[in-house]
């Protein structure tokens, strides 16, 4: 081979398994960084600094931090460390650099206000996000209804939500429900129809893929406790109607309270405790869940039966 | 073994962006310079010598054919510890002296370290430099830089030596001394061989030369063979006080000198003009051939194929 | 070391030298004592992280364009100016000739990042007035920057064996700029899909990530440097600039030099 082909085919070589090996220490890298380093990751935390700084190219400045913002979020929600103390502040600067991009609001909605792991558990500052937003994009229905949701699930203020509501259905463009919502906010507000309304114009309301899943996971969430309660009531009534518990599921297929093993949306059937409790198999999977849940001492094999 | 072999080689270029129309700054070359030869290769300015000889250093490589330089292809590295370049106007370091110019050089050529010291200091007054060695290049005139040139082409003592238009930029008396060196380098057995448009220069130093135009080798011969080949003139030197009527319309240039006349004819017309004057009985003092001067075959060379007689290797 | 990537090494190292090096680091100079000394003016706590950000941030900075300026002038206008025909026409081969550019540039930079550091710690020690532990990761950050320069050089270099010297200035800091964001392209090619995500993925290899070189802030906080980010650091450095070299010398192969 000519001494040009020999280098050639060496420098190709080179140029290779440079790329492949920076790539593999580039993640390797990454390990150590990034577990230490979080702290730093807003570089600069002042919005009107990082205005100067960027020369007028806040667009694209909002855009990155945006996607900073869901990126912290989701590693930090993957290694579920329960800390999402940078999720505001990547927020804030986002919108403060292009107050007109509507996805972070609702991300805010979401997963600022919801508690840990599955959000930072900072209501106030979501609120304080979403009146931002609207101060600036007043005609925005979204944004209302994000509103009202947070005075709903997380402050339970029922009578600030129904505002929300009213003042969006108002809008020259608005959604169905948002009328709908308001009206029930008064007297239905404990009720399971009432979420589930909410969660569906959650749903309805954003096209972020995450913000959607959110409210699919709730629905479902709703849907268990709903049976849960369902079950509960009946096992109830077999009690006063038998004077005691149902020995398991069986029994109330039996009585003719129930037609065939009821499931959870993952389709494992629901249990059926000692002490007439009804539990769902596999909590975990169903993430937001408030009923259906074991208590703390229910697996003592001494505990006596209601 | 010869000195330079030159197989076919050939070099296009595309010239514009998007079409891409092909220009071809060398037709098919071939040609063999025997070591110790001093080779000219002339032409007009954009003939291709240049071409040739960025070909030959490696620099541009060619669409086809090959090369060899005392045996090793010209890409192989080897090839380049025995042979010297001059490009044409060369550019060099500007923040170097001269000296420290040279020892680079003479340091990337693998000379060693005790030879470098002399062979610097032995170029640079061989060159004419010494004064100036240690100024910054970028303090030379046109004539110094090519000096300097000339001297990092033989520092280390290359056994071919490749100068293109090594005369330019230089006054007479740095011609002359150009000159001089290249009867040096012969005499001490290199191979040079060196492009350029000045055909005094080739005739005086050449045992061959090269005329090559848009491309094309148009002749290649010694000069003398080159110079025979086209018709030559004799000239006849007779007593007389003016010139005979028959030979001015035979096409004589005719000047006299006192009592004799010299009259120079066609060759072909020189029975023709003896005839003349023995009918005219005047004495004939001489009878000598004229060469043709170099110029004359090298402007046939350069017109249109069509029109070109005795041309070709 | 084969003697003639040495001597190109040496040769490019003196160009730079007798050259522009010496300027930049009298401007810098004046900007880091002016600097110490309107910080002085600031309370205690704070002087110490203002000169550390300023000094090094400057470092960085001043450092990238001489790398680009240098490497453009020492590579490119070489080779549009034809001194490369009387050296090339030597029995240096071409891929030394690039090595040994490549080790003079950045023999270059690191020098003169000695020269810039040693006007950081002396304004640090203006206001500080003493030495302390913590100033243990400035200098990893400084090693960290001559990483950057490393790099930066390299593709000065790549871009140098194909293309004239304005574009290639303008490419490497492009490049630079980019790569100062290479974690948000990565975010970005995570998040993304399809067509979008391979391209992105794909740029994200060849791209610099300069991002996991700028400890600055940390530095300036005192922060411990972990090994392991040095360690890795340092080999992505080196890998990154095979890469940029090794496609150097393939183009430059090929080149005919007009």
């Amino acid at each position: 081979m000519t001494d040009t082909g020999r280098v050639t085919w060496i420098a190709a070589a080179v140029l290779l398994g440079a790329m492949a090996g920076g790539a593999l220490v580039q993640n390797a890298s990454d390990a150590v960084r990034l577990s230490g380093q979080d702290q730093h990751e807003l570089y600069v935390s002042s919005p009107n600094v990082l205005r100067r700084l960027c020369l007028g190219y806040t667009g694209l400045m909002a855009d990155i931090y945006w996607t900073r913002a869901v990126q912290y979020f989701g590693y930090q929600h993957h290694r579920q460390s329960g800390d999402f103390r940078l999720l505001a502040p990547l927020l804030q600067v986002t919108t403060q650099l292009d107050p007109h991009m509507l996805p972070p609001y609702q991300f805010g909605a979401n997963f600022l206000a919801q508690q840990p792991p599955n959000g930072a558990g900072l209501p106030g500052e979501a609120l304080s996000l979403l009146q931002y937003g609207i101060q600036n994009n007043p005609d925005q229905w979204r944004l209302y209804y994000n509103l009202g949701f947070v005075y709903f699930t997380e402050f339970k203020d029922y009578a600030k939500a129904a505002n929300a509501f009213a003042l969006g259905a108002k809008l020259p463009v608005t959604n169905e429900f948002m009328p709908v919502l308001a009206a029930r906010m008064a007297q239905h507000a404990g009720e399971f129809d009432t979420s589930r309304m909410l969660w569906y114009t959650a749903y309805e309301s954003s096209k972020d893929p995450r913000v959607r899943q959110n409210a699919v996971d709730h629905l479902l969430a709703l849907r268990v406790d709903e049976d849960v309660t369902r079950l509960e009531e009946l096992v109830l009534k077999f009690r006063q109607r038998t004077g005691h518990n149902p020995a398991n599921m069986g029994d109330l297929e039996r009585a003719g309270f129930i037609r065939g093993a009821p499931v959870d949306p993952n389709g494992k059937p629901y249990r059926m405790t000692t002490d007439g409790r009804i539990e769902v198999q596999d909590p975990k999977a169903i993430p937001y869940i408030t009923k259906g849940l074991s208590h703390p001492v229910a697996d003592s094999p001494l505990r006596p039966s209601l | 073994m010869p000195a330079i072999e030159i197989l076919d080689l050939e070099k296009s270029y595309t010239v514009g962006f998007w079409r891409g129309r092909e220009k071809q700054a060398l037709r098919p070359l071939r040609l063999t310079i025997e070591q110790g030869e001093v080779f000219g290769f002339l032409g007009p300015n954009g003939a291709g010598k240049t071409t040739t000889l960025k070909l030959l250093m490696g620099l541009v490589s060619p669409s086809r054919g090959t090369a060899r330089i005392l045996g090793m292809g010209v890409d192989n590295p080897r090839v380049r510890a025995q042979i010297g370049f001059l490009p044409e106007q060369p550019y060099f370091y500007d923040y170097l002296t001269a000296e420290e110019l040279l020892n680079y050089y003479a340091q990337l050529s693998g000379l060693t370290f005790k030879d470098r010291a002399t062979r610097v200091a032995a170029i640079t007054d061989r060159v004419g430099l010494t004064e100036a060695a240690k100024t910054p290049l970028r303090k030379f005139s046109k004539g110094m830089l090519q000096r300097v040139g000339l001297a990092q082409a033989i520092l280390h003592e290359p056994k071919v030596v490749f100068l293109d238009e090594p005369m330019s930029g230089l006054d007479p008396m740095g011609r002359r001394e150009v000159r001089e060196l290249i009867q040096q380098l012969r005499s001490e057995g290199k191979t040079v061989f060196f492009s350029t448009h000045i055909l005094s220069d080739a005739e005086a130093l050449c045992d061959r030369v090269g005329i090559i135009h848009e491309g094309e080798l148009r002749g290649v011969g010694a000069v003398a063979q080159l110079t025979a080949r086209s018709q030559g003139k004799v000239e006849i030197i007779f007593c007389a006080t003016s010139v005979p009527a028959g030979l001015t319309s035979l096409g004589a240039e005719a000047r006299v000198n006192g009592e004799m006349v010299n009259a120079v004819v066609p060759e072909s017309r020189q029975e023709e003009a003896m005839e003349i004057l023995r009918h005219a009985r005047l004495r004939i003092v001489s009878l000598n051939p004229v060469r043709a001067s170099l110029e004359e075959y090298y402007l046939e060379a350069l017109r249109p194929a069509e029109s070109r007689m005795g041309a070709g290797a | 070391m084969n003697s003639r990537i040495r001597l190109v090494a040496f040769n490019t190292f003196r160009e730079a030298v007798r050259d522009r090096v010496l300027y930049n680091l009298i401007a810098f100079a004046v900007l880091m004592s002016v600097a110490a000394i309107l910080v002085g003016q600031i309370s205690i706590d704070v002087e110490r992280l203002v000169v550390v950000n300023l000094g090094l941030t400057a470092v960085s900075l001043f450092g990238v364009v001489i790398a680009i300026f240098i490497g453009i002038g020492l590579v490119s206008k070489e080779i549009e100016r034809r001194t490369l025909y009387t050296v090339l026409s030597r029995p240096v081969r071409r891929w030394e000739f690039v090595v040994g550019k490549f080790l003079g540039l950045t023999g270059t930079l690191v020098v003169n990042t000695f020269f810039m550091a040693i006007g950081v710690f002396l304004a640090l020690l203006y206001v500080a007035h003493k030495f302390e532990r913590a100033d243990y990761s400035v200098l990893a950050a400084l090693y960290f920057i001559v990483l950057e320069f490393v790099i930066v050089c390299a593709l000065a270099l790549f871009f140098s064996s194909f293309s004239t010297p304005i574009m290639s200035a303008v490419f490497t800091f492009a490049l630079f700029a980019v790569g100062s964001l290479a974690e948000d392209l990565r975010a970005f090619a995570k998040a993304a899909t399809g067509f979008t995500s391979l391209i992105a993925t794909a740029l994200t290899h060849v791209v610099p990530n300069f991002a996991a070189f700028n400890v600055i802030n940390q530095a300036a906080h005192g922060d411990a440097i972990p090994a392991r980010l040095i360690l890795y650091n340092t080999l992505y450095a080196v890998l990154y600039s095979a890469m940029a070299i090794s496609g150097a010398v393939l183009i430059f192969q090929r080149r005919n030099l007009k």
